[in-house]
């Protein structure tokens, strides 16, 4: 039997090798790819944590993983533009460097996720589908209608970001990064499913009377999953921004939203694995599958099907034999 | 702003709100029935204004093309009833919302698949084209008006059916207890089948006469769907009185939002940014109005209230 | 009544027309097991609500440790020491016996929110374990336990509460002869960790723990003594005892 720990550190290592081959084959386009599959997969790794381990069934991910793009794409525009940010009588300079724009999209999204789980977890079951959901069209309709920053257009970032001794340009270099983002936020969730915080918010999912018998908010720990959940996809909005050079309002469209649930239940819901498994086979076929028949959303959504109604553990379901951790 | 433009926007906010109602109500009808969350609600509305463009096309009757809306997504979710939804009767919402986001990954590219990505457009007929003088001077579209009343007769309708009829006898007792109906002897399958096409039948409705207003195009259905999901969440899941307060709730919110926060705004800033920023809030206008209704009533207006 | 670990003090609950607690007064003092037994609807499953935080009695105190804990929630109390088990199992089938039986350390040390393994609290789990005869099963998860394994994981969970006071709500319903026999032998001996509320049904093993007894009828404690005491009372052999021999 194929444990979980090999399976994750299994399919980072596929992605990652199928990345490094294809530099040393020069198809650069097909790093490209597998960065895509990357940052997917590290959204997903955040909504997994929440839906996968809390049970929040949250259909507005795509808010953080929006904030995160807007967080790059306005920062960077300021820095472009060498126009500073106005906030009452603060100013602030844009900037171009990866890091600071990865701080500022986690603690966007972060916030945010805190505002919405406060809002969204006083209701449970379909309530908080809808609720996330809607939120969701909200930030999509504000990006929409605010027309400072390109409005329904988007921002267009004419150079990647920056990265300390890196030359982030170089498709094989920007894809170590996402790559090392994407294995370090796996290691924090795997991390953090060891821990009593994991281990109570597991139990929460299933028995949350036992759980509040126990000493234990189950709400607090929810509320927790969901802003840590919110932030790492908003890491990967803020990655996926660069990679594209580009926001706009889509990010924070509820097709999105929809389509990282995807990722995570393809792969396999609550499993480590899951996301990059999830990730990268959505990307194959949208590669694959997309160019050979135009309308292959119908081939995914028939899939989809298939694996909700009759294979429920996803890709690492079937590779491991057991549809649950 | 003048009494007649208040007026309007009143007017334009009910006809909203009625048809919201349409898609509303069979959303919360499955829901409360079958504990069904069903995110290919939207593609339903989406079918019936697609059949209604194309039967309009085809022979040049608007109320034909509306009846074929109607039963066209009534056939449609009938189908997908027997086929896919029947599954997840018994699944988890987790499930019904991966299974239901399929759906719409189905319909939405299949419908992209047979008429292309250019949007039809269904022309409002003579008889209802035009504006109309109401009491005061106000001119208004008569095909907006005549919105505004069909909504209006439907949700009639829909009360009596689910009132008065042993049908509707039949769906409410369904809400409170399954094996009791079962044990009553009514075919609980072909109830629940029935429902599913009610539902779908009047969100195929809504989108053949919404679509008259507006185009009839793939991904017409989802922005609804939202707004609808938004009406029941500040109306109560499972009530379709909480739905028809929600709905003209919502309805009137967005519409007297857009006109009434840009001139707000007007008082403490510069037109332009008035403008802007008035309708950028104005987009947020419902979503503030659900977040404070969670934070009043987490349940809703007529949701059921824990004890 | 100074001494007492827990204690409900005029304990009123009503349901519209329905006074489900009548001014309930109970106590539970050191090293005792009460038992409070009653028919069916006379009102345990609500005071046994009230006195764990689930359910807000409309009035009266519940007072843990001398301390009026009833403005606090389950999970505060608990935290305080008030280990209860459900009368139909609630446990988290997916995860293993271990980590079952963890939760209760986590929830005591107060420790949900930490982000790495504690030997400690797994040592505990561990002893919690032993104790109930439950080793052997750590590593399977709780949804494959028989009946009466659940039983006593729920008993392990509690007592890895660090608990002041147990609070077992019909613990035996379910299982056999033999099962019955084995968690009696096992309450028997808990008693001294932390005084035990028992709500049961079987009078058996309610004669063979209890040192007192509370009889609850319509919401109302018509009696409380000891079990010889309780057997000779006729207002309970009319009430209770006399409809169930």
């Amino acid at each position: 039997m194929i444990t979980e720990r090999v399976l994750t550190l299994g399919a980072l290592a596929a992605l990652g090798l199928v990345a490094l081959a294809a530099h040393v084959a020069d198809e650069p386009f097909t790093v490209t790819l597998a960065t895509r599959a990357a940052i997917f997969a590290l959204a997903a790794v955040g909504l997994n944590l929440a839906l996968g381990l809390g049970g929040l069934v949250s259909l507005g991910h795509a808010v953080f993983f929006g904030l995160g793009g807007y967080a790059m794409g306005i920062l960077a525009w300021h820095a472009q533009m060498y126009q500073p940010m106005r906030i009452g009588p603060l100013e602030i300079a844009g900037t171009q460097s990866m890091p600071a724009i990865w701080l500022v999209a986690v603690a966007v999204s972060g916030l945010a996720a805190l505002l919405i789980g406060l809002l969204a977890l006083r209701t449970a079951g379909v309530y908080f589908i809808m609720i996330t959901l809607a939120f969701g069209q909200m930030f999509y309709f504000f990006a929409v209608s605010w027309p400072a920053y390109g409005g329904e257009d988007g921002l267009s970032i004419y150079v990647r970001n920056g990265f300390p001794g890196l030359n982030t340009l170089d498709p094989i270099q920007f894809f170590g990064l996402c790559f090392a983002l994407l294995a370090a936020a796996t290691g924090l969730v795997a991390g953090l499913r060891r821990a009593p915080f994991g281990l109570a918010l597991n139990a929460a999912r299933q028995a949350p009377e036992r759980v509040r018998a126990a000493g234990i908010e189950p709400q607090r720990l929810r509320l927790a999953a969901f802003v840590v959940s919110g932030a790492i996809t908003g890491l990967a909005g803020a990655l996926f921004a660069d990679l594209n050079r580009f926001v706009s309002p889509a990010m924070f469209s509820w097709q999105l939203s929809g389509e990282i649930m995807v990722f995570v239940i393809l792969g396999g819901a609550g499993r480590l694995s899951g996301p990059v498994l999830g990730a990268a086979a959505f990307v194959a076929m949208e590669h694959w599958l997309g160019g050979i028949w135009e309308y292959w959303h119908i081939l995914l959504g028939l899939l989809l099907l298939g694996v909700v109604l009759f294979a429920r553990g996803g890709i690492a379901g079937l590779v491991t034999g057991r549809s649950h951790v | 702003m003048s009494a007649a433009l208040i007026a309007e926007q009143v007017l334009n906010g009910l006809q909203s709100g009625v048809m919201l109602f349409l898609m509303a109500a069979g959303l919360t009808l499955v829901f409360g029935v079958m504990g069904l969350i069903n995110l290919a609600h939207g593609s339903l509305y989406m079918v019936g204004a697609f059949v209604a463009a194309s039967v309009a096309a085809a022979t040049g009757s608007f109320l034909l093309a509306l009846a074929a809306a109607l039963a066209g997504a009534a056939l449609a979710g009938a189908v997908v009833e027997r086929v896919v939804i029947r599954r997840l009767y018994d699944r988890d919402h987790l499930d019904q919302v991966l299974a239901t986001f399929a759906l719409i990954l189905i319909f939405s590219e299949g419908t992209r698949w047979i008429f292309g990505s250019f949007p039809l457009y269904l022309d409002v007929p003579p008889w209802l084209s035009g504006p109309v003088e109401l009491p005061g001077g106000i001119l208004y579209p008569r095909y907006r008006l005549a919105l505004i009343g069909a909504g209006l007769a439907v949700a009639a309708g829909l009360g009596l059916l689910i009132g008065r009829t042993r049908t509707g006898i039949r769906i409410r007792a369904g809400e409170n207890d399954r094996e009791m109906i079962a044990a009553l002897g009514i075919d609980i399958a072909r109830l629940y089948t029935l429902v599913f096409a009610l539902g779908a039948g009047l969100a195929g409705l809504a989108g053949a006469l919404v679509g008259t207003i507006q185009s009839v195009q793939v991904g017409m259905g989802e922005p609804v769907l939202i707004l609808a999901f938004v009406t029941i969440v500040i109306g109560g899941i499972g009530s379709i009185r909480g739905a028809l307060a929600g709905a003209l709730l919502v309805g009137l919110t967005d519409t007297l939002g857009g006109i009434v926060l840009p001139r707000a705004l007007l008082l403490v800033t510069d037109p332009a940014t008035a403008a802007a920023t008035g309708a950028a809030l104005a987009s947020m206008a419902i979503y503030a109005l659900m977040a404070a209704i969670l934070v009043w009533r987490p349940t809703g207006l007529f949701g059921a209230r824990p004890a | 009544m100074s001494e007492a670990i827990l204690s409900c003090r005029e304990v009123t609950k009503r349901y519209g027309a329905l006074t489900v607690s009548d001014a309930v007064c109970l106590d539970l003092r050191p090293g005792e097991i009460h038992a409070l037994i009653g028919p069916n609807g006379a009102g345990k499953s609500t005071l046994v609500g009230q006195i764990s935080g689930a359910i807000r009695p409309d009035a009266g105190r519940v007072l843990l440790d001398g301390q009026d804990v009833t403005d606090l929630p389950v999970a505060a109390r608990a935290r305080r020491g008030l280990a209860r088990t459900f009368q139909v199992s609630q446990l988290a089938g997916g995860d293993t016996v271990r980590d079952n039986a963890l939760l209760g350390a986590v929830g005591a040390a107060g420790a949900a929110f930490g982000l790495r393994p504690r030997r400690d609290l797994a040592a505990r789990a561990a002893a919690a374990l032993d104790r109930i005869g439950l080793a052997p099963l750590a590593d399977t998860r709780a949804a494959a336990l028989s009946h009466g394994e659940r039983r006593r994981l729920e008993i392990a969970i509690a007592l890895t509460l660090a608990p002041r006071a147990f609070v077992m709500d019909e613990p035996m319903a379910g299982l056999g002869p033999e099962g019955t026999a084995e968690l009696t032998r096992l309450l028997d001996g808990l008693r001294h960790e932390a005084p035990i509320l028992l709500i049961e049904h079987d009078m058996d093993a309610v004669f063979a723990l209890a040192d007192r007894i509370s009889v609850l009828v319509a919401g109302r404690v018509v009696a409380t003594g000891t079990v010889a005491t309780i057997r000779a009372d006729p207002a309970v052999r009319a009430a209770y005892l006399g409809e169930a021999p």
